[in-house]
């Protein structure tokens, strides 16, 4: 009870102590929020400049294009991103979902705990291992950089997050309507496809907007699986068996590249991704609301 | 006639019996299954690490390899991760000191203090904010934070060190901005938001009663937050910090651009060092001797171990403090 000893203060006194702690407070709140704010409205400021046609219709080429004023853009980073993005979706949402629906509606299982206990470490583990992991499955036996190597390095990246998500949508659904689908004589595995997921659909969705907002910021698995590329690829599968470029990679590609021409799309991409970002966090902040 | 119908049920019979038992089955298979390849995920990360990296720990020797701060790629094909090892731990915990006291007072801002439309407002935000990506913040970095810091807090700071008192030097290092300074308070900032959304979260599951028990014998609002909110909640807080701290640890982007990537000792304050991550992202795709690769590897199992640390403890501590909390006052 020593926490007695300073009330000894007077009222007045500890009226002050207590309005100069919510000055404290309010103080430290408004000072460290503001450089983050400033993050976001110097990208802005700096890209928007070189946004323009180009930027989303031309390939980015060698750096003398860019130095000699000839039109360079993006737009391979942008298909690229769309393709690795995708297949990361494609090749997470089944593993994830299983996993989700393993811990939620087969709580007795033997291996649940184990599980959760992987799957916290799974998520837990810097992004950059997720990329040496799908260096070593994928790249080198197929012995090359490719699309397909950094959609399952983001995959390894989405993998936990949704099982998380998909497993906390599914706990919220009661049990009263798993006994109502039992009670009309439907087998378990109908059960939880034609009533439980349905009914979880709007938190499944948001946790998989989540985990896709997560990868698709992520460039440090990509550095080493998808490698970056400064061309569109002649052919499609170029996209999937090729090295492809990606939004956040050729992002740092730009920053530490010793062009001023470059530094400017660098930014100019920082706008595409973080409004990319900023549209899936709000789609997500809005789908949780409308639920409640 | 009754021979007709009776293998028509047996038919209907084992139509069912496949579709709820068969169904059943099969449904649990691929779902353990897919269960089943997270647990080989997580246990592949680690065999993958170890497999590759095995190479460069049998020729520098576990401790070695742990103890040895010369990192020579190009000639002697020497390689020890102390410096890395000591990078991350030094920016990362630089970091948790700097991020923690500003974190919380925003959490106790935003739960205590703030109407609930402006703490709506800026807890969303804190959210947005951790969800922007570490390269932006790292371009940020590179052409707002470093040059600012340079002209306006290193350099002047080491003319000052010039002039009166030489010996810190050596500690200063050299103000280009590149750096340990640079890199740990960009570090610090992108852990904030994650650090304040777990305190949020702590704060917000301590109970309505011990609140209004405090407020009960005369307590201020901060008499309140002091002696019945953070005592309650220090278990989620201590987690959440920890989990930050595993955050920081495995942050590469941002402070691969900032830090200045310089592999070997002595450290300074100012001047470029690298971490864990940094040498893995700078050097793995330059990378052509098996042994440097293999030591890259090597690198990464070290992160992996210590990010599994990290994560158990915050786990053990999330566990053995949550229940108890508030009860030793």
């Amino acid at each position: 009870m020593c926490s007695y000893k300073k009330t000894e203060k007077s009222l007045l006194q500890r009226k002050i102590h207590d309005k100069f702690m919510v000055a404290l407070l309010m103080i430290s709140t408004i000072v460290v929020m503001t450089p983050l704010i400033i993050i976001v409205g110097y990208v802005v400021y700096n890209g928007i400049g070189a946004i323009n046609a180009d930027f989303f219709t031309q390939e980015l080429g060698s750096p003398t294009r860019a130095i000699q004023g000839r039109p360079t853009g993006l737009v391979h980073t942008m298909v690229g991103t769309a393709v690795v993005d995708l297949l990361a979706l494609i090749i997470s949402a089944p593993v994830g979902i299983g996993a989700g629906i393993m811990l939620s509606e087969y709580p007795d299982h033997k291996l649940n705990p184990f599980l959760r206990i992987m799957n916290d470490t799974l998520n837990g583990m810097p992004a950059i291992l997720k990329g040496l992991l799908a260096f070593a499955v994928i790249v080198k036996p197929m012995g090359s950089f490719s699309g397909l190597a950094g959609g399952v390095a983001l995959a390894f990246v989405m993998i936990p997050i949704i099982a998380r998500s998909t497993e906390s949508a599914l706990m919220n659904i009661p049990w009263s309507i798993r006994e109502a689908g039992l009670a009309i004589g439907l087998p378990r595995w109908r059960v939880v496809l034609s009533t439980v997921i349905p009914a979880a659909r709007t938190g499944l969705v948001t946790g998989f907007l989540i985990a896709f907002a997560r990868a698709a910021g992520e460039a440090a698995p990509l550095l080493f699986t998808s490698f970056g590329n400064n061309y569109l690829p002649n052919h499609w599968t170029g996209m999937i068996f090729g090295p492809v470029d990606t939004l956040p990679q050729r992002l740092y590609s730009l920053a530490i590249s010793p062009y001023k021409e470059w530094h400017s799309m660098g930014w100019a991409a920082g706008i595409v991704l973080l409004s990319f970002v900023i549209i899936l966090f709000v789609i997500s902040r809005l789908l949780t609301k409308q639920k409640h | 006639m009754q021979k007709r119908e009776f293998v028509n049920s047996i038919y209907k019979k084992s139509l069912s019996l496949i579709y709820n038992w068969l169904g059943d089955k099969i449904f649990l298979i691929t779902i353990v299954s897919l269960g089943i390849s997270i647990i080989l995920l997580a246990l592949g990360m680690a065999w993958v690490l170890l497999y590759e990296g095995h190479t460069s720990l049998k020729v520098h020797g576990v401790i070695g390899f742990l103890t040895s701060s010369e990192w020579d790629p190009a000639v002697k094909l020497r390689f020890g991760s102390l410096p890395f090892l000591f990078g991350t731990v030094v920016t990362s915990v630089g970091a948790l000191v700097i991020a923690f006291f500003p974190a919380i007072a925003i959490a106790i801002f935003i739960a205590e203090y703030a109407p609930k439309w402006l703490g709506n407002i800026i807890e969303n935000m804190v959210h947005l904010i951790a969800a922007i990506p570490s390269v932006v913040v790292g371009i940020w970095g590179i052409f707002v934070f470093v040059p600012w810091m340079r002209e306006v807090v290193y350099q002047p700071v080491y003319t000052w060190a010039l002039e009166n008192n030489s010996s810190l030097l050596p500690i200063l290092g050299n103000p280009i901005g590149y750096g340990m300074a640079s890199a740990t308070i960009i570090l610090a900032l992108m852990i904030i938001p994650f650090t304040t959304a777990l305190t949020k979260d702590a704060i917000d599951q301590v109970p309505k009663e011990q609140r209004e028990a405090a407020y009960a014998l005369g307590a201020t609002h901060w008499e309140v937050i002091r002696m019945a909110v953070t005592p309650y909640a220090r278990g989620g807080i201590m987690a959440g910090s920890v989990l930050s701290f595993g955050r920081a640890i495995g942050e590469t982007m941002a402070v691969a651009m900032l830090i200045g990537n310089k592999n070997n000792f002595p450290f300074t304050i100012f001047g470029p060092a690298a971490t864990m991550p940094s040498v893995i992202i700078n050097e793995f795709r330059e990378a052509v001797e098996n042994l440097h690769l293999s030591s890259l590897m090597a690198i990464g199992l070290v992160l992996f171990v210590i990010s599994l640390i990290v994560n158990l403890f915050a786990a053990y501590i999330t566990r053995k403090l949550s229940i108890t909390g508030g009860q030793s006052i």
